[in-house]
């Protein structure tokens, strides 16, 4: 169905389910009960698993299949944004002209600095990516003012001239929808001590999430996704055979480039501001962590890793002393001080703290991610020996032999 | 950057950005040449190097609160403006070596600090490279960028955790605050080229510290077998010497590099903890334009590029290119790396992958 073999249709269903019902699989916990904080169904939060998602399934594109590690695709999200923004700023609040712009112009950006980046490889690659976001980053803040908004950002004004928008209403405020279905409206529903919230914003980006998975496992498959697996696993060689291998990456590099585009359009349309910071280098590192996190080349790792980094930074950041006290309560006295001095600084405002400990140990521990540790603990319990072509398709060790 | 608003760049103003580029670009080409230095010996690239030159920097607040620390002392010959008796706070030091030598030494807090940060760098660096990127020779340079890159994130978040998130102001020495006129012993007009000292003394100081390490790679034993290592590792050690340990004392001595030029820079720019990442990606530029793995196109692409930036932030340059001071390097970087790939002075077969 859908051009997909039994294994690619069950993970693609996995994802349209897992998206969903995201609303009361985050929800878990009741309202009122202490675990509430822990729930991450709420719609902003939500909106941010599926943008980063499509984002991580992007980069993967390049960096799971090709090998090309790029630090700089903070700027085609950037770059998306401020194609957005400005597409509300002058046409409509309607999302589909915004988020159509920020692809096309994140495909184009992306297309010239490929271009020149992709003349080189290996390590001068991810410095040349990074000098070009910096770049980017730079501009954007100082000289391009006039079209980023520097350091204030931008956001639809109500003096914009909207023209394909009548004339708002007096007393109200310009708000991103999709023909008239505002993005942060929202349906909730309450079931004895649960709230769940149905967003409107979500299931949009949501949507746009399976169709870009949908793409992503049809480009992993196709004869296209072989040829970047060859560049992964031997260019020489792939020299040797005749086949310039520069069209190839630099079309993963495009097409990751638009899917930055399409992740930084759908921010605009969810929180309707776009800001320079969006370009910085931490950004880019940020969709580097979410890939490898979850797994580079495999095709769910990324959402996963985008959703794990997500929910934690959320979640994480929230918790404070006063509830890390609550938490230890039951210990005696001293142990309960001695707990919360230890936990604490990984905690709120030591987040990045643990992720850059959390990024640290998967990387040393396990290259290939959750989804080869999934697969480890998977083969732990079944005694039949996996083969290559199981689970963790593109995880570093099964390349080669695709590409053979 | 009196020189600056000049509508048309005079030799005066040509020789002030010169110096005024001169205390970044030792910056940069200290910071290069550490990475530099690791890269050629041990083929990693670290990301995690400007966290290096931030724990330098912050080994100087150390080492100053450390001095400073103080107890409180009742002073009854004077009172506060509530009429209680005054509280003063005395550095424990007045009564280990008495006052006047006391604040001498916490006046030289900042250069004494480069004594302190030597051995703490060259335990940090050896104990990264024994602990950690030992274990990722044999993994791709993609693993290497994100466990180095992990770790800088790990060091910083932890110095952010102890200092605080707000720039430490650390100053000086009392001798060399302040500015002296640097034109008017060269000849030119009083008051054109003003130069604060400290940064001359940061570019004396680099400048010795880059004489220090290409004279000990050049002129002894050990700095010997590490450039035959650096040439063919495989040969060295067929000939029985331990190269890896001589290279693992070199990651300590890269680490001291970068943790002194941090020291050194605390009373140019206060130091807080992104210090480092700021400045790494400007070193990773100044590598790649001088040539991955050459020492010498670290240094001299290092106090290029500061001249060039500085230049760049003239104002008659700005009317005719607004921003080029943000950009300048990146572009630079594209063109070099697009025209001449080897960078300034890259050897061949270096990460020619």
């Amino acid at each position: 169905m859908l051009g997909l073999n039994s294994r690619d249709l069950q993970l693609l269903l996995l994802v349209i389910a897992l998206t969903a019902f995201a609303p009361f699989l985050l929800n878990p916990f009741p309202v009122d009960s202490s675990l509430a904080q822990f729930n991450g169904g709420y719609p902003d939060l939500m909106q941010r698993f599926v943008i980063f998602g499509i984002f991580a399934i992007g980069f993967n594109i390049l960096f799971g299949l090709t090998g090309y590690l790029s630090f700089g695709h903070a700027a085609f999200l950037g770059a998306g944004s401020y194609a957005a923004i400005w597409m509300m700023k002058l046409l409509t609040m309607n999302i589909i002209p915004a988020v159509t712009l920020s692809i096309i112009v994140a495909g184009l950006f992306s297309l010239a600095v490929g271009y020149i980046s992709l003349r080189r490889s290996g390590i001068y690659f991810s410095i040349l990516t990074l000098a070009f976001a910096q770049m980017s980053y730079s501009l954007a803040y100082s000289v391009l003012t006039p079209i980023t908004g520097g350091e204030t950002g931008l956001q639809p004004k109500i003096s914009d001239p909207r023209i394909l928008d009548g004339p708002l209403a007096a007393g109200a405020s310009p708000r991103a929808s999709l023909f008239g279905l505002e993005m942060s409206s929202s349906y909730e529903l309450a079931l004895g001590g649960w709230v769940f919230t149905f967003n409107v914003g979500y299931y949009i980006a949501a949507i746009l999430m399976v169709i870009s998975f949908y793409v992503a496992i049809r480009i992993f498959r196709s004869p296209f996704g072989l040829m970047l697996r060859a560049v992964k696993s031997n260019q020489n060689r792939l020299g040797y055979t005749g086949v310039s291998s520069k069209p190839y990456t630099l079309a993963a590099f495009v097409i990751s480039g638009m899917y930055a585009g399409l992740a930084g359009g759908l921010l605009v349309a969810m929180d309707s501001q776009a800001g320079a910071e969006r370009m910085f280098w931490t950004a880019s590192g940020e969709v580097v962590l979410m890939t490898i996190l979850g797994g580079a080349g495999t095709l769910i790792g990324p959402v996963l890793g985008a959703g794990l980094i997500k929910y934690l930074e959320n979640i994480i950041s929230k918790i404070n002393e006063t509830v890390l006290t609550g938490w230890f309560s039951w210990m005696p006295e001293g142990l309960q001080d001695a707990v919360v001095a230890m936990v604490y600084p990984f905690v709120g405002k030591g987040w990045h703290l643990t992720l850059g400990l959390m990024f640290m140990m998967v990387v040393i521990f396990l290259p290939g991610g959750l989804m080869e540790g999934l697969s480890r603990i998977g083969n732990l319990f079944s005694r039949k020996p996996k083969t290559s072509t199981d689970a963790d398709d593109g995880a570093a060790n099964s390349a080669p032999k695709a590409a053979e | 950057m009196r020189g600056g608003s000049f509508g048309v760049p005079t030799m005066e103003a040509f020789i002030l950005q010169i110096v005024n580029g001169l205390d970044k670009g030792s910056a940069y080409a200290l910071i290069a040449l550490g990475l530099t230095l690791i890269f050629g010996t041990l083929g990693v690239v670290n990301f995690a190097h400007g966290a290096l030159f931030m724990i330098g920097a912050f080994c100087a607040v150390t080492l100053s609160r450390l001095l400073t620390a103080s107890k409180t002392v009742i002073d009854e010959t004077k009172t506060d403006f509530l009429g209680n008796p005054a509280k003063t706070e005395v550095p424990y030091l007045y009564d280990i070596v008495g006052v006047d030598a006391a604040n001498v030494i916490i006046d030289w807090a900042v250069p004494l600090s480069i004594l302190f940060a030597i051995p703490v760098m060259m335990l940090i660096g050896v104990a990264i490279e024994r602990g950690l990127i030992r274990h990722f020779y044999k993994r791709a340079h993609a693993d290497q960028i994100l466990v180095t890159f992990g770790l800088a994130i790990v060091l910083q978040e932890l110095i952010k955790y102890f200092y605080g998130a707000n720039p430490i102001p650390t100053p000086a020495p009392d001798a060399f605050r302040g500015s002296f006129d640097f034109g008017a012993m060269l000849g030119f007009d009083p008051n054109v080229i003003i130069y604060p000292y400290w940064r001359l003394v940061y570019f004396g100081f680099a400048a010795v510290v880059i004489g220090g390490v290409f004279a000990f790679l050049r002129f002894t034993t050990f700095g010997m077998v590490v450039r035959a290592g650096m040439a063919d590792r495989e040969t060295v050690g067929l000939l029985g010497i331990n190269i890896d340990k001589r290279f693992t004392i070199m990651f300590g001595l890269a680490a001291a590099v970068a943790g002194v030029a941090g020291v050194m820079y605390t009373p140019i720019n206060s130091p807080n903890y992104h210090m480092g990442m700021d400045f790494l990606v400007l070193s990773f530029v100044v590598v790649v334009v001088g040539g991955m793995g050459s020492l010498v196109g670290a240094v001299l692409a290092g106090f290029l590029l500061g001249i060039l930036e500085s230049f760049a932030s003239m104002s008659a340059v700005l009317d005719v290119l607004p921003g080029i001071n943000q950009i300048i390097l990146y572009v630079v970087a594209i063109i070099i790396l697009l025209t001449r790939p080897r960078g300034l002075m890259g050897r061949a077969g270096v990460m020619e992958d």
